[in-house]
């Protein structure tokens, strides 16, 4: 090899080197910054797109219509985690440190146990609507961690009330067979306490079958469930597991208006490629989809009518981008929660905004002024409830959209306290940490 | 001119047989560990810290372990990420379950506990070579993978299958600032590297080369291959567990099985490739190039982004960065099939000549 070779080896190594040092420019004004932690690539990638556009054009559209939050710029920056752990935790690192940092929404159950043990110390919230750590519901232990609307455990605990309901009531469960087919991950393992707990109480006989991520090789999980015959399947996945679980179950027969999906099992990406043989399949339902809600609307006027859309416009109003601007949404109002306590106008640490996730009140009206009417039900947190809301509904799959097929559900609280209540001693006596005090409340 | 050994007169077999015979190594040498000890943590900033530098150490210690066996014996394996598991939550369990047991301790243990499997897996490699070895050690992977997301003991009965650690503590020092963290993995990388240096220059380390350039000639003269074959594995799983303990305990905080799937295997297996195969700084070259350039190359489309005024989507960036990434494997690969670290010594050698070559 020629010397001039080699030297031209090291330039290429030296501009790398200097390309990780430089800082990246950014304006130090009055902006309140919102990484975006996401992932287009990758075999979660079809779910994972539409939730970012949503989560992105939200802001997009808070900073033409509104200015701002009381005259405070919302800014942004993407970055790719490809659902891995470690790629989250740097993306974590590169973007915790920008000035006006408001929160985390990791978009990964994985990503977010990892920085469950890393926002205590950054004091940055991690917010999780609807994934994540179930036993951080116990915003007493958890400070920093919100899993607004749902977790696993009122997930679960909501699809078997529903098939409860179909049954004609919760002890008619009693001899059935439930399968869960689950991404084995901690994803897919999380709801497995309170469904054991629920089989426990009513006498159904739950079987588990996990399926490796990402879940594009299933057919040893569908043989099983083949051979076990159970009378409903609940289905526990997310990205290309969907759809594959559900082309399985066709190729096997099984009847999808048996099978049940999480909320993370439900959008369109999950269906779509399947088309007819999915009809009759049912997910639980966070928020609605379409274009009709007035903040759809306004994304669509402000935001796509002017060609600054992030993702194509056919999308907008999908499920799971829906649920990116309600996570968004939810987002801005702690910020402006936080502003009517902190100053107006200002911008917000990480810990003031921590104060508005906990102070969140946002009822009907505030709901339809927001232009969420109909899309979501009222929410509000405090201090030891870091979820607001446990209701879902279950929405179907006709073949062509999603159309609801149930009333609203509450997860019953009478299971779920105590677990919760248990789960978070554990943690904090696995930590040797202590609950907040009263008075920490307050802060 | 600068780079000569010329007038340096060794009068004893120690200065001759020293790790760097040459006065100009052993300064540089010197420089490097004033500047990784003392430069480097006054001006790096918490991100670089987090994100890029403890990252890189703790893969070149396990780049070093698997380089050992790799690299050194000739053992292909495809199980170092299920080496990394074992020491990870091994290490975890003897930290949560023996009440006060030191951090330190527990990695040690953890390292012990993968050398056990790593030996244990590393017997096929008594029947079997090459490439077929190589199959053979993804069973460990796959084991390992099994293992611990369904026996919920060695998860400590946690449902999710998630474990965590926090608060770590090295001799009454917290664990939780970045530089902490950063010397913590700074020196037992330095105190392995030594270890490993001197032991691929000893009996050991001349027995894996023999048994790696050709067994049969190797038993010939005397060495046994049962020895040769399972003591590099034993080492070398030792040190990739120490490096999986760290890269859970330091790094991720907390970590699931898929945090050491065959892709981790994969990296490590491409590390010493590209790193260079029997080298012992080989193992940070290739260590640098799977784990930093790719989150260099992420910051520069980005900087790049921002200077020209292009509109670049994250999507775009990041298949951008895999595209780059994969045409500088190959391109390093055609330049110099024997890794950076005989770009390295070619670079040394032109050195020594500098400015007159003939």
């Amino acid at each position: 090899m020629k010397l001039h070779t080699l030297a031209r080896t090291a330039a290429v190594v030296v501009a790398l080197a200097s390309a990780i040092a430089t800082p990246s420019a950014y304006a130090q004004a009055k902006e309140q910054f919102f990484p975006l932690l996401s992932y287009r690539t990758g075999p979660y990638a079809p779910n994972g797109v539409p939730w970012a556009n949503g989560k992105q054009d939200y802001l997009k559209m808070i900073n033409a219509r509104d200015g701002g939050i009381n005259g405070v710029k919302l800014t942004y920056e993407e970055c790719e985690t490809g659902y891995a752990t470690d790629r989250g935790v740097e993306c974590y690192e590169r973007l915790k440190s920008k000035p006006g940092v408001a929160l985390f929404d990791p978009q990964a159950t994985g990503i977010t146990f990892a920085l469950t043990e890393k926002v205590v110390n950054d004091k940055i919230p991690l917010v999780t609507l609807g994934y994540g750590l179930s036993v951080a519901q116990d915003g007493l232990a958890f400070k920093w961690n919100f899993p607004l609307m749902g977790s696993y455990w009122t997930g679960a605990d909501i699809l078997i009330q529903h098939l409860g309901k179909k049954e004609g009531g919760l002890d008619k469960l009693k001899g059935k067979k439930i399968a869960l087919v689950y991404h084995d991950s901690p994803f897919g393992k999380e709801p497995i306490p309170l469904l054991q707990e629920r089989s426990r109480q009513l006498g159904f006989d739950l079987q588990l079958t996990p399926v490796t991520a990402p879940g594009v090789e299933q057919k040893a999980a569908w043989l099983q469930v083949r051979q076990n015959k159970p009378d409903y399947v609940l289905l526990w996945g997310w990205g290309v597991m969907n759809s594959t679980a559900l082309k399985e179950a066709q190729a096997t027969g099984y009847p999808r208006d048996k099978m049940f999906g999480v909320w993370w099992a439900g959008a369109e990406p999950d269906v779509k490629d399947v088309g007819e043989g999915a009809k009759g399949y049912s997910a639980l339902a966070l928020n609605t989809s379409g274009t009709q809600p007035k903040v759809i609307q306004d994304i669509l006027k402000y935001v796509h009518d002017k060609g600054q859309g992030t993702g194509p416009k056919d999308e907008v109003g999908s499920v799971l981008y829906t649920r990116g601007v309600i996570i968004q949404v939810l987002g801005v109002e702690a910020v402006r929660r936080a502003q009517e306590r902190f100053g107006k106008g200002k911008v917000m640490t990480g810990e003031q905004v921590r104060w508005g996730l906990e102070n969140l009140a946002l009822d009907q009206k505030k709901l339809d002024s927001l232009g969420l009417a109909g899309v979501m039900r009222p929410i509000s947190t405090s201090c030891s409830d870091h979820m607001g809301s446990s209701w879902a509904r279950v929405h179907s799959w006709d073949g062509s959209k999603w159309s609801f097929s149930s009333d609203w559900y509450q997860a019953d609280e009478q299971i779920i306290k105590p677990m919760v209540k248990a789960g978070a001693d554990k943690y904090l006596g696995d930590k040797k940490m202590n609950r907040r005090e009263p008075a920490d409340c307050q802060s | 001119m600068f780079y000569r050994e010329n007038g340096q007169f060794k009068t004893s077999y120690r200065a001759d047989q020293q790790i760097l015979p040459i006065a100009q190594d052993r300064w540089a040498m010197l420089v490097l560990l004033v500047a990784a000890f003392a430069l480097v943590p006054a001006v790096a900033s918490d991100y670089m810290f987090r994100a890029i530098l403890i990252p890189f150490l703790i893969f070149s210690l396990a780049a070093v372990g698997v380089n050992i066996l790799v690299g050194y014996c000739g053992q292909i394996s495809l199980g170092s990420g299920a080496f990394m598991a074992v020491g990870a939550y091994a290490a975890y369990n003897f930290h949560v379950r023996v009440d006060g047991m030191p951090l330190l301790l527990a990695l040690v243990l953890g390292g012990v506990c993968a050398m056990l499997f790593g030996m244990l897996f590393g017997l096929p490699s008594l029947r079997v070579k090459g490439l077929y070895l190589a199959v053979a050690t993804l069973a460990a992977q796959f084991f390992a993978d099994w293992m611990f997301l369904r026996v919920q003991w060695f998860t400590n009965n946690s449902s999710s299958g998630s474990v965590s650690v926090s608060n770590l503590q090295v001799f009454g020092y917290s664990l939780e600032g970045p530089g902490a963290k950063y010397f913590f993995c700074l020196g037992l990388l330095a105190l392995v590297a030594l270890l490993a240096k001197n032991l691929v220059r000893g009996a050991v380390g001349r027995e894996w080369m023999a048994i790696r350039d050709m067994d049969v000639a190797a038993a010939v003269i005397g060495i046994r291959p049962m020895y040769a074959k399972l003591s590099a594995f034993a080492v070398s799983s030792f040190i990739v567990g120490i490096a999986g303990a760290l890269w859970a305990f330091i790094y991720l905080g907390a970590w699931e099985p898929a945090a050491f799937s065959v892709d981790q295997s994969f990296r490590l297996l491409f590390m010493v490739i590209i790193g260079g195969m029997g080298s012992i700084m080989g193992s940070f070259f290739g260590a640098a190039f799977i784990v930093v350039l790719p989150i260099a190359l992420s910051q520069f489309l980005r900087f790049f982004a921002t200077v020209s005024g292009l509109e670049i989507s994250t999507a775009v960036a990041s298949h951008a960065e895999l595209m780059v990434f994969g045409g500088l494997i190959v391109w390093f690969l055609i330049v110099e099939p024997h890794g950076l670290a005989k770009l390295w010594s070619v670079g040394k050698q032109k050195l020594r000549l500098w400015p007159f070559p003939h």
